[in-house]
C-alpha cells in the first residue's frame, strides 16, 4: 500500500491548507469504480432494509430481547413512585373509582344497561389497553432515538416490546376487574375462559395498528399531539360509557349501527363484556323470542326493565359467531399491513 | 490486499436543520406561516461531508482526525446507516455498529439490565449474554453500581459501560466514536487491547478521537478531514498527526513511548 504522495481531497478550498506537503505513505484508491468494488465483494448499501423473509428471522431471534426489555419497561415504570409495582394494581382500581363515582354515585344512570358499573369498567379497562398501546407507539421512535443509534437491530422490535409491555398491565387490570365484576353479583362461568383469546386477538391488533402509528409518529411530530383527540372520540364512538346494541336512537339506523359494532374496539370490548357478564348475555337483543310490547316499552322506558332488551331483533353483527371473525379479521388485517408498512421504513428511523 | 470492508464512494451529507431561529416560535407565527403556505420556520442546510471516498480493508484500524466541525462524526454515523447520503453511498460488509459517547443505552434501567438487554439486542442468545455477562461488568470496571440506573453514573462510567456492551460480540466494522476519552488510564489500556483483538477477528475499526495519542498507539491508518473532505489519508499516523498538528497551529508534541 506504498505509493506516491497523494492529498485525497482537494486543496483549494478555503481550508488555507495549500502550503502542507502530505508526509510518509498514502492509501490509494483502487483503479476500478468503487460501485463495483464493492458489488464484487459483495458489500451492500449501509442504509439498506433487510429483505422481509430475513427481517422475519431476525425478529424472531430477538424475542428474548423482547420479553426481556417489556419487564425491565415494567419495573422501570415505578421506580420512581413510593408504592412502586403496588401502582400497577393501584392505577386500575382508581381508574375504576372514578368511574363508580360519576357515573354510579353522581350520575346515577344505567342507560337501560343491567350491572351498568361492571359494564362500564369492563369497556374501560379494554379500551385502555389499545389506547395506551397506540400512545406508546406514536413515541416509540422518537424515545428510543438513543438505543436505535447505539444499537442495530430490528426496530419493530420497539412496538412490539412495547405492547407486551401494555398486555402484561392489562392482564394486572383483568384480576382487578374479575374482583369487580364478581363484587357486582356476577356468577364466575366457563365463559371466562374466552377472555384470553379475546385479549390476544386484540394485542395482535395493537401490535399490528402500533406499528402502523410508530411510523407515522416518527415521521410527524405533529401526530403525537393529535392522537389524543382521535382516540377519546374512538372511545365515544365504541360503546364503552354506553351499549351500542340497545341505544334505542340507533335501532333505526341499522348501516350506523353496524359500522359502529364492526369497529375493532367495540369488537374487542363487547366480546370481553359477553365472557365476563352474565347480565350481558341475558339482555343482548335477540337472546330472546322476539316479543313486540316488551321490546316496544324497552325503547320506551329503558331503566325500569333494563333486560327486557332481549326481547327485541338482534342488533346487526353481534352474534358471537360475527364478533369472533370480525375480531380475528381485524387482527390479522392489521399485523400483516401494519407489519409491513413498518417495515418499509426500517432504514429510515432514527436518522436525521 | 486485504478485503475490503467498507467501501466509501463520492459521499456528500447535508443535514437539515429545522427551526433554526428566524421565528418568534409563538402560535401566531405559526399560523402566519401557515397562511404563507411557507413549511418549516427556516430549514437551514448544513453541507457537513463534501465528496469523500476511501475503501477501509480488513485489519484495518482507522483514526479519524479534524477539527470541530469537520464532519468526523458525521462520516461515521453515515458509516453506520443512520445517516441518508445526499449524493453517493457507503457500502459495508455486515452490519457497522456505531458506539458513541452519548448513545445512551436506557438511562432508566440499571446497568445489569442495559448489559442483559444490550447483549440480546446486538442478536447474542440467551445463552451467550449469561456467559458473556459477568466478563462485560468486569470490563467496565463499574463494579458495585452496576444494580444502579444509568442515570446515576458518571459520564465515564456510562460510556465505559457502553463499550464494553458494544465489545462484548465481535463486529465486521465496529465505529467508536471518542468513547475512550472518558476513561481512565487503566481502562484506555483495557479497551486498546480489545480493539486489537476485534482487528484480529477481522474486523474494522474506525476510531474519532481529539486523543491524539490514542489515534497514534491504537490506528494503523488515519484519514484526516477537514470541512467535510479528506486532507490526507495514509498508513503513515505519526507524519499525518504531525501535519495536522501544523497546519491546526500546535507545537510537535515531545513523542512518548509508542508501546501504550
Amino acid at each position: 500500500m506504498s505509493g506516491s504522495a497523494r492529498p485525497g481531497g482537494s486543496l483549494s478550498g478555503p481550508g488555507t491548507l495549500s502550503g502542507i506537503t502530505p508526509v510518509g505513505e498514502v492509501t490509494r484508491l483502487p483503479d476500478e469504480p468503487l460501485a463495483e468494488l464493492a458489488a464484487e465483494y459483495g458489500l451492500r448499501p449501509s442504509a439498506l432494509r433487510p429483505p422481509l423473509l430475513t427481517y422475519i428471522r431476525q425478529l424472531w431471534q430477538r424475542r428474548h430481547f423482547i420479553l426481556t426489555f417489556a419487564t425491565a419497561r415494567n419495573v422501570a415504570m415505578y421506580t420512581e413512585a413510593r408504592l412502586g409495582q403496588l401502582w400497577q394494581v393501584l392505577t386500575p382500581l382508581l381508574n375504576a373509582g372514578v368511574y363508580f363515582l360519576i357515573f354510579g354515585v353522581l350520575l346515577g344512570t344505567s342507560r337501560g344497561v343491567p350491572n351498568f358499573l361492571a359494564f362500564l369498567v369492563t369497556g374501560v379497562f379494554i379500551f385502555n389497553f389499545t389506547q395506551r398501546s397506540f400512545l406508546v407507539a406514536s413515541r416509540v421512535v422518537n424515545d428510543n432515538l438513543s438505543l436505535i443509534r447505539a444499537l442495530t437491530f430490528p426496530r419493530a422490535c420497539l412496538p412490539l416490546g412495547y405492547v407486551v409491555v401494555e398486555l402484561q398491565q392489562t392482564m394486572l387490570s383483568m384480576l382487578v376487574l374479575a374482583a369487580i365484576v364478581l363484587a357486582t353479583g356476577e356468577p364466575i362461568t366457563w365463559y371466562w375462559v374466552l377472555v384470553v383469546p379475546a385479549l390476544l386477538l386484540q394485542a395482535i391488533f395493537n401490535v399490528g395498528s402500533g406499528m402502523m402509528i410508530a411510523r407515522t409518529g416518527a415521521g410527524v411530530d405533529d401526530f403525537s399531539q393529535l392522537l389524543p383527540f382521535m382516540l377519546r372520540t374512538w372511545m365515544y364512538l365504541s360503546g364503552v360509557i354506553f351499549s351500542l346494541r340497545t341505544v334505542a336512537r340507533l335501532q333505526d339506523h341499522h348501516k350506523l349501527e353496524a359500522l359502529l359494532q364492526a369497529n375493532p374496539a367495540a369488537v374487542y370490548i363487547t366480546l370481553v363484556r359477553d365472557a365476563l357478564l352474565k347480565s350481558q348475555r341475558l339482555s343482548a337483543p335477540g337472546a330472546k323470542p322476539y316479543n313486540f310490547p316488551k321490546c316496544w316499552w324497552y325503547g320506551k322506558h329503558p331503566t325500569s326493565k333494563p333486560y327486557w332488551s332481549a326481547y327485541c331483533h338482534p342488533a346487526p353483527l353481534s352474534s358471537p359467531r360475527d364478533l369472533w371473525l370480525l375480531a380475528v379479521g381485524w387482527a390479522l388485517v392489521a399485523l400483516i399491513v401494519g407489519f409491513l408498512y413498518f417495515w418499509h421504513a426500517e432504514a429510515v428511523y432514527g436518522r436525521g | 490486499m486485504a478485503d475490503p470492508m467498507v467501501i466509501v464512494d463520492d459521499l456528500h451529507i447535508v443535514y437539515r436543520v429545522y427551526g433554526a431561529g428566524g421565528d418568534k416560535g409563538t402560535a401566531a407565527t405559526a399560523l402566519m406561516r401557515l397562511m404563507r403556505r411557507q413549511h418549516r420556520p427556516s430549514v437551514r442546510e448544513v453541507h457537513a461531508i463534501r465528496g469523500i471516498s476511501f475503501v477501509a480493508y480488513r485489519g484495518d484500524a482507522i483514526g479519524v482526525i479534524g477539527r470541530n466541525g469537520s464532519g468526523k462524526s458525521t462520516l461515521l454515523r453515515a458509516i453506520a446507516g443512520l445517516l441518508p447520503a445526499e449524493q453517493g453511498a457507503v457500502y459495508t460488509t455486515g452490519e457497522a455498529s456505531l458506539l458513541g459517547v452519548n448513545a445512551a443505552l436506557m438511562d432508566d434501567l440499571t446497568g445489569d439490565r442495559n448489559v442483559v438487554l444490550g447483549c440480546l439486542a446486538m442478536g447474542m442468545t440467551r445463552q451467550e449474554t449469561k456467559d458473556r455477562y459477568q466478563e462485560v461488568v468486569d470490563f467496565s470496571g463499574v463494579g458495585e453500581f452496576i444494580d444502579l440506573p444509568m442515570k446515576a453514573y458518571s459520564s465515564g462510567m456510562g460510556s465505559r459501560l457502553r463499550f464494553a456492551i458494544a465489545s462484548a460480540r465481535s463486529h465486521d466494522v465496529l465505529l467508536v466514536d471518542e468513547a475512550l476519552a472518558t476513561g481512565d488510564a487503566e481502562f484506555r489500556r483495557k479497551s486498546h487491547r480489545r480493539i486489537e483483538e476485534l482487528r484480529r477477528q477481522a474486523g474494522t475499526v474506525f476510531l474519532v478521537a481529539h486523543n491524539l495519542e490514542e489515534v497514534e498507539q491504537t490506528c494503523n491508518r488515519v484519514i484526516w478531514l477537514e470541512k467535510g473532505k479528506i486532507i490526507m489519508d495514509g498508513d503513515d499516523v505519526t507524519g499525518i498527526i504531525d501535519a495536522y498538528l501544523d497546519a491546526a497551529g500546535g507545537e510537535r508534541r515531545e513523542r512518548t513511548s509508542v508501546n501504550g
